[in-house]
């Protein structure tokens, strides 16, 4: 499905590569975990596969399509989460979602009823005419997850998407992430939770210093790991327990 | 089209749910025409109706300066106060306490008819008119000095005016002496008239216009448009302003990974903020016909005019947003967009001959106007408002303004497609 050929990313005025020849193969219907601690380059390497930055060297394809080939199909193709909210405070959820959603070119009626499909899902139909500036950041966070996957994304990526939210939302959130994946969205997603990544992905891979580490089942990868018990246990034997800061 | 109407239809609320920031848009323009034109007609008011205090120093208490004197205060213009001290005379005007001090010199009316008796002498002698035998000797007379002093703060052009005035009343006395002085020598009744000493040229001001109805220039028929052009420039403060708020919030970051062209992104701005920039024109043309009447200022004159004012509005306005887009799209915070946004505007509008017309500008100045997008847009305005001319006519300004959008709009998504191109 994804197929991620020796890519690397330099940004202007750094020294390092933050993504560095990295070789990936994603498989259709994967849930793929990019874990990593901060600054090892899993959101450039997301940003560059939802077309948000140019990589420096190297290649990929999502579903044998390219960005500089088959850009609309592929944005069509795709769904991304990002980080942020990036939703407009001022609009109320509906507005934003309906927004969002004409963008990705679905018909009116059709957008509405899948709205208020995932609004219902992940709790939010009351809250549906109300401003995002007075929802709490859990509230915000399944409405930055509705306003990716409305076009039924056959990939989506997700940077982070529990981040900052309750144990609830974030429950509700992989739930949901998971009903999406059974019904054949291929997802691939960044996390800094690894008990979350443990029991929701099929597959994951950990990135440091722009490179991959180690990938596989997070199983397997455990059983390999002598003494390991749970993936933070790979995750800090592979990493080190030294603090990553960047400035 | 429905990406482009969901644009639009976006871009409609983000503005309605900012009450504040909608009724700045709309309000403080209205505020500022009403302002200036108030200020303008004001001024106009000021100098025809309300008379400025001058200081006058009379060193000569003569014929001369008692004409000047009467010319002055029959002129309506001035509030005539008597100073001894020519000394005391500057002092106050450089204090500011008064704007102008006019000092008559000595001998002015004695030295002045001397030399007009000398000059006078000298022509009918040599016509073998005078009858004296003996013309006196040739007296060195001096020329004389009528000194001005200004108050430094007052405008160039209101020194000018006094000057000229001035100057004028000079020549007329200077001429009716000398008419005096040939009659005195030619006849030997002192009251019989001569000379018609009354200008024999006159000007007569006319404005001319196509054979359709005359319009006649105030005010309020000059300041609607070029201030409306301003106020529909400064739609680009809010557009910029609204782009870089949507990067900074992250939601054009989302839009990115959209199957959505930036055309589509800009068209939907475009489409809201150009009905904004006519919705302004449309209340500016209110407050110039129904409000201005209300508080004393010349009403605007819009009759028969009103389609092709807002066919002008519009084009200007389609200007304005394509140039708001390209800053918007360029300008990676508030911090850049806002005060380069605005600073530029009234470079454009000072260039344009907003403020000062480009006629009266300096040769470079005149050429740079040619650039302005507001240039263009106060011509198409005039030519409707005050020329009164046809669609044909204003075809080549609106011509400009279209082109002016399209390459600003084209600069604009060719910049986001190089900084974004993946």
């Amino acid at each position: 499905m994804i197929q991620i050929n020796n890519l690397s990313k330099k940004y202007k005025d750094t020294d390092f590569y933050s993504v560095k020849k990295l070789n990936l193969n994603i498989n259709e219907g994967e849930i793929f975990g990019l874990l990593g601690p901060n600054g090892a380059g899993k959101t450039t390497l997301i940003s560059m596969l939802s077309s948000l930055l140019k990589p420096t060297s190297g290649s990929f394809s999502i579903n044998k399509l390219t960005y500089s080939e088959n850009q609309k199909e592929l944005k069509q193709l795709i769904g991304t989460v990002p980080q942020e909210y990036a939703l407009y405070p001022t609009l109320t959820a509906l507005e934003n979602l309906m927004y969002f959603g004409s963008m990705y070119g679905v018909k009116k009626p059709l957008l509405k009823e899948e709205i208020y499909t995932h609004l219902e899902i992940l709790g939010l139909s009351k809250f549906s005419h109300q401003k995002i500036k007075t929802f709490s950041g859990g509230m915000k966070r399944r409405i930055n997850l509705i306003a990716g996957i409305l076009h039924k994304p056959k990939v989506l990526f997700l940077d982070e998407p529990t981040v900052g939210v309750d144990v609830q939302s974030r429950n509700a959130i992989i739930k949901h992430l998971e009903k999406l994946n059974k019904n054949g969205t291929t997802i691939i997603y960044t996390s800094h939770h690894l008990n979350e990544a443990e029991e929701f992905c099929t597959r994951v891979a950990i990135i440091d210093h722009g490179s991959i580490v180690v990938k596989g089942e997070p199983k397997e990868l455990i059983n390999d790991q002598q003494g390991a018990k749970h993936l933070e246990d790979v995750f800090l034997s592979l990493t080190g327990k030294a603090l990553r800061d960047y400035a | 089209m429905p990406k482009l109407l969901a644009s639009a239809y976006k871009e409609l609320l983000l503005l309605t749910r900012d009450i504040g920031g909608l009724a700045v848009l709309f309000l403080m323009p209205l505020l500022l025409v009403i302002v200036i034109t108030t200020v303008q007609d004001g001024s106009f008011k000021t100098i025809k109706q309300n008379k400025i205090d001058i200081l006058l120093v009379d060193k000569d208490k003569g014929e001369v300066s008692q004409t000047i004197h009467d010319n002055l205060r029959t002129s309506d213009m001035f509030n005539i106060i008597e100073q001894s001290n020519e000394n005391e005379a500057q002092k106050l005007i450089q204090n500011g306490k008064y704007q102008l001090a006019i000092i008559l010199p000595e001998n002015l009316s004695n030295d002045l008819n001397l030399k007009i008796a000398e000059n006078v002498d000298g022509i009918l002698a040599k016509f073998g008119v005078d009858e004296s035998e003996d013309l006196p000797g040739t007296i060195q007379i001096e020329p004389k000095e009528v000194k001005l002093f200004f108050d430094p703060a007052t405008q160039f052009s209101f020194r000018n005016a006094i000057k000229s005035g001035i100057n004028q009343m000079v020549s007329k006395i200077e001429t009716k002496s000398i008419y005096k002085a040939f009659q005195e020598e030619i006849s030997e009744d002192s009251n019989e008239e001569i000379f018609d000493t009354e200008s024999f040229i006159i000007f007569k001001e006319i404005i001319p216009n196509s054979g359709k109805e005359a319009m006649i220039p105030n005010s309020t028929q000059h300041n609607i448009p070029a201030w409306s052009l301003f106020a529909i420039f400064f739609i680009i403060l809010p557009l910029s302003i609204n782009m870089v708020k949507e990067k900074n919030q992250g939601t054009f970051v989302r839009l990115r990974t959209h199957p959505v062209s930036y055309a589509t992104v800009l068209g939907g701005k475009a489409i809201v903020f150009l009905l904004v920039s006519l919705i302004q024109f449309a209340l500016m043309l209110v407050v110039g016909i129904f409000l201005f009447p209300l508080i004393d200022l010349p009403q605007l004159n819009i009759s028969g005019r009103l389609p092709l004012l807002f066919v002008v509005a519009l084009f200007a306005g389609l200007a304005a947003v394509g140039l708001g887009l390209l800053l918007g799209t360029i300008a990676k915070s508030q911090e850049q967009s806002a005060p380069f946004g605005a600073t530029f505007v009234v470079i454009l509008a000072a260039i344009g001959g907003v403020w000062v017309p480009v006629f009266a500008m300096p040769q470079l100045m005149q050429t740079l106007s040619n650039l302005s997008p507001m240039n263009w847009g106060l011509n198409a305005f005039y030519d409707v408002f005050l020329r009164n001319v046809g669609f044909i006519e204003i075809l080549p300004e609106i011509g400009l303004l279209t082109l002016f959008f399209i390459a600003t709009t084209f600069i604009a998504i060719i910049y986001y497609k190089r900084k974004n191109a993946v």
